[in-house]
C-alpha cells in the first residue's frame, strides 16, 4: 500500500519534468532523424519521403564534404594540443598544490573556458590580423616572415584550432586535477620507496592511471570539436571591409542549408552525421573502457 | 632539500608564464577598449593605455543597443538557470530515491539522450518554437535550455551520496508527507550541488551562441553573443569600439566566475566523477 503510494507519487512528480524532456529533447531528435528521409523546403505543405536520397547528395557535395574536413582537423587538431598540454600542465598544478598561487593557476587556466565566444574570438581576431596584430608584429621582431594568417587556407585551420584549444585547456586541466587528485597515494609512496623519480611515477603509475580520464576527456574534447560553430564565425567574418577566408564547419553549412537554401531535409541529414560521429566517438570510448576491465572514472 | 626546492621554483616559473600567455589575450582586449586610435597603432601594445579614453565605450553605447542585448541574455541566464533548478531538482530526486523498475528505465533513456549535441536536434526545435509562435522572444529562447541532462545526474549522484534513506524513512513513519519531505529535508541538503549547477546553467546560456542565433532575429533582441558577433561584422567598425563592447560582456562574466569559481570547479569537477 505504502509501496503504491510512493509510486504514485513519485510518477506525478516526475510526469511534468518528463513532458517537457520528451518535448524538447526526445521529439526533436526523432524529428531530425525523420527529416533526414525527407525533402522539405519550409514554404510547400507536403514533404515527400525521398529515402535515402539526402545521404547519397551528401556523398557528391563539395561543400559538404570540405565542411566535414575541416571540422575534422579541428576536432583532431584540437585533441592533439589539449590532452598532452593539459595532462603536463595538470600534473604540474597538482605538484604545487600547496604553493599560494595554486588557486591563480587554476583561475587563470580556466578563465578562457567560462568567458563568452565572441568576445574571446574578437580578441584573437585582433591578434592574427596581418596589419595590425600582434602575432605578426612579435614574428618581425624576430626577423621572420609575416603571415596572412587569416586568409591564407591551412593558416585559417590553425588559427582556429589555436582559439579552440586555447578554450579547451582549462576544462582538461580541471578534470586532470580532480583525476590527479583521486590517486591512490600508496602507490607513489611505494614507487617512491623503490627508488623511482617524480619523473618516472607520472610517466609509469599516473599516465596508466588516468587512462579512463583521458578517454573521457578525449571524447568531450572531439565532440565539441566537432560542433565548433561560433569560432569559425567571428574569425571568418569580414572586419573593416576585410573579409577573412571562410572556414566552412559543419554546424555552419547545415544552419546554411537550413535557413539560407531552405533545404531543410537536406540539413537534417547533416545532422544525422554529426549524431553518428557522436556515437561513433562514445561507443569506442565505452569499449576501450571495457576492454581495459576497469570501472570508469 | 635545496633541489627540491629549486624544482618547484622552476615549476612555478613555468606555470606562472603559461598563465600570463593565458590570460594575455583578454587583458590586451580589455585594455584595447580603452586606448585612443592612435595608441591602438603603436608598437609594442601597452598593457596600461597611456591616456585611457571612455570615448570607444560611450560611441559604442550610443550606436548599439548593447544593454538591451545584455539584458536579454541576463533574462534568457536567469530564466534558464531556474528553470535547469527545478527540472533537475525534481528529476534527480524521484530517480535517485525512488526504486521502481520503470524510472530506471527512464534514467536509461536521459543518460542515452544525454550525449547528443544541441547543435543536432536545434533545427527541429526551431519549429517548435515557431508553432508557439515564441520566435525572436525570450520565452522562445528558453525553450531550448529549460532542462539540462547533465544536471539530472549531478542532482541524482548528490541525492544518492547526501541523503541516507533512513533520514526519509524516519521523515515518513513520523507522518511527514511527500511534498514536506522534498522541500524541507531534501532540498536543503542539495544546496550545495545546487549552487553548483546553478553556476553551469547560468554560463551555459549566457554563453550560448547557434541557438540564440537562429531564434532571436530582430536586432534588439539578439543576446550578447549574437549582437556582438553581427555587430563585428560590419566594416565602418573600428579595433578600439568592438573591444570596448566585447569589454562590456567580458568584465561581468569574468568577475561573476572569479566569485563563484568554488562552486563552478565543484560542478565541472562532478562531470569527471560519474558512475
Amino acid at each position: 500500500m505504502l509501496r503504491h503510494r510512493k509510486l504514485l507519487f513519485a510518477l506525478a512528480a516526475l510526469i511534468p519534468v518528463l513532458a517537457i524532456y520528451v518535448w524538447v529533447r526526445i521529439m526533436p531528435i526523432g524529428e531530425i532523424l525523420r527529416l533526414s528521409l525527407h525533402k522539405w523546403d519550409i514554404i510547400s505543405k507536403n514533404k515527400p519521403f525521398i529515402g535515402l536520397q539526402n545521404f547519397r547528395e551528401l556523398l557528391e557535395d563539395d561543400l559538404f564534404q570540405a565542411a566535414l574536413l575541416n571540422t575534422a582537423i579541428i576536432a583532431f587538431g584540437v585533441l592533439l594540443i589539449t590532452i598532452p598540454l593539459s595532462l603536463g600542465l595538470a600534473a604540474l598544478i597538482y605538484h604545487r598544490t600547496r604553493s599560494r598561487f595554486a588557486g591563480f593557476y587554476e583561475t587563470a587556466i580556466f578563465i578562457p573556458h567560462v568567458v563568452s565566444l565572441v568576445p574571446a574570438a574578437m580578441a584573437w581576431k585582433w591578434i592574427f590580423d596581418a596589419k595590425l596584430g600582434p602575432l605578426n608584429a612579435v614574428l618581425m621582431k624576430f626577423g621572420l616572415e609575416p603571415q596572412a594568417w587569416l586568409f591564407d587556407p591551412v593558416l585559417s585551420i590553425i588559427c582556429i584550432i589555436v582559439l579552440c584549444s586555447w578554450q579547451a585547456l582549462g576544462y582538461a586541466v580541471l578534470i586532470y586535477i580532480v583525476g590527479f587528485k583521486n590517486l591512490p597515494h600508496s602507490l607513489y609512496e611505494a614507487a617512491r620507496l623503490d627508488g623511482a623519480s617524480a619523473f618516472q611515477a607520472f610517466r609509469f603509475l599516473s599516465i596508466p592511471l588516468l587512462k579512463p580520464i583521458t578517454l573521457y576527456v578525449s571524447v568531450v574534447t572531439l565532440v565539441s570539436g566537432f560542433n565548433v560553430y561560433a569560432q569559425a564565425f567571428v574569425l571568418a567574418s569580414d572586419s573593416q571591409g576585410a573579409p577573412g577566408r571562410q572556414v566552412r564547419v559543419l554546424v555552419m553549412d547545415m544552419l546554411e542549408n537550413s535557413f539560407r537554401n531552405y533545404r531543410i531535409g537536406y540539413a537534417a541529414s547533416e545532422a544525422v552525421v554529426l549524431l553518428v560521429i557522436v556515437l561513433i566517438l562514445t561507443l569506442i570510448q565505452f569499449s576501450l573502457l571495457r576492454e581495459k576491465g576497469g570501472k570508469s572514472q | 632539500m635545496s633541489r627540491t626546492r629549486l624544482t618547484n621554483l622552476l615549476i612555478d616559473i613555468v606555470l606562472f608564464g603559461f598563465c600570463i600567455l593565458m590570460i594575455t589575450p583578454l587583458a590586451l582586449l580589455v585594455s584595447n577598449a580603452f586606448k585612443s586610435p592612435e595608441e591602438l597603432l603603436s608598437w609594442p601594445p601597452r598593457l596600461i593605455p597611456a591616456n585611457p579614453t571612455i570615448d570607444n565605450l560611450a560611441t559604442v553605447l550610443a550606436d548599439t543597443p548593447l544593454l538591451s542585448w545584455v539584458l536579454n541574455s541576463l533574462m534568457f541566464a536567469v530564466a534558464s538557470t531556474i528553470a535547469i533548478l527545478i527540472t533537475s531538482s525534481i528529476a534527480g530526486y524521484i530517480l535517485g530515491k525512488f526504486r521502481f523498475r520503470i524510472l530506471s528505465v527512464i534514467f536509461a533513456i536521459i543518460l542515452a539522450t544525454a550525449i547528443i549535441p544541441f547543435e543536432v536536434y536545434m533545427i527541429p526545435l526551431y519549429f517548435q518554437v515557431q508553432e508557439l509562435g515564441l520566435l525572436d522572444t525570450v520565452p522562445g529562447l528558453l525553450i531550448g535550455y529549460l532542462v539540462m541532462s547533465f544536471g539530472i545526474f549531478l542532482i541524482r549522484q548528490s541525492v544518492i551520496h547526501a541523503i541516507p534513506d533512513e533520514l526519509l524513512e524516519a521523515a515518513r513513519i513520523d507522518g511527514a508527507g511527500e511534498i514536506w519531505i522534498f522541500f524541507v529535508i531534501v532540498l536543503p541538503l542539495l544546496r550545495g550541488a545546487l549552487g553548483a549547477l546553478a553556476v553551469l546553467a547560468f554560463f551555459q546560456a549566457w554563453t550560448s551562441f547557434a541557438w540564440p542565433l537562429i531564434v532571436a532575429t530582430s536586432r534588439d533582441s539578439y543576446t550578447i553573443e549574437v549582437g556582438l558577433a553581427l555587430f563585428q561584422t560590419g566594416y565602418t567598425v573600428d579595433l578600439g569600439k568592438l573591444s570596448a563592447a566585447a569589454t562590456v560582456v567580458l568584465i561581468p562574466s569574468v568577475t561573476i566566475f572569479v566569485m563563484l569559481r568554488k562552486n563552478f570547479v565543484e560542478g565541472i569537477a562532478a562531470t569527471g566523477l560519474k558512475e
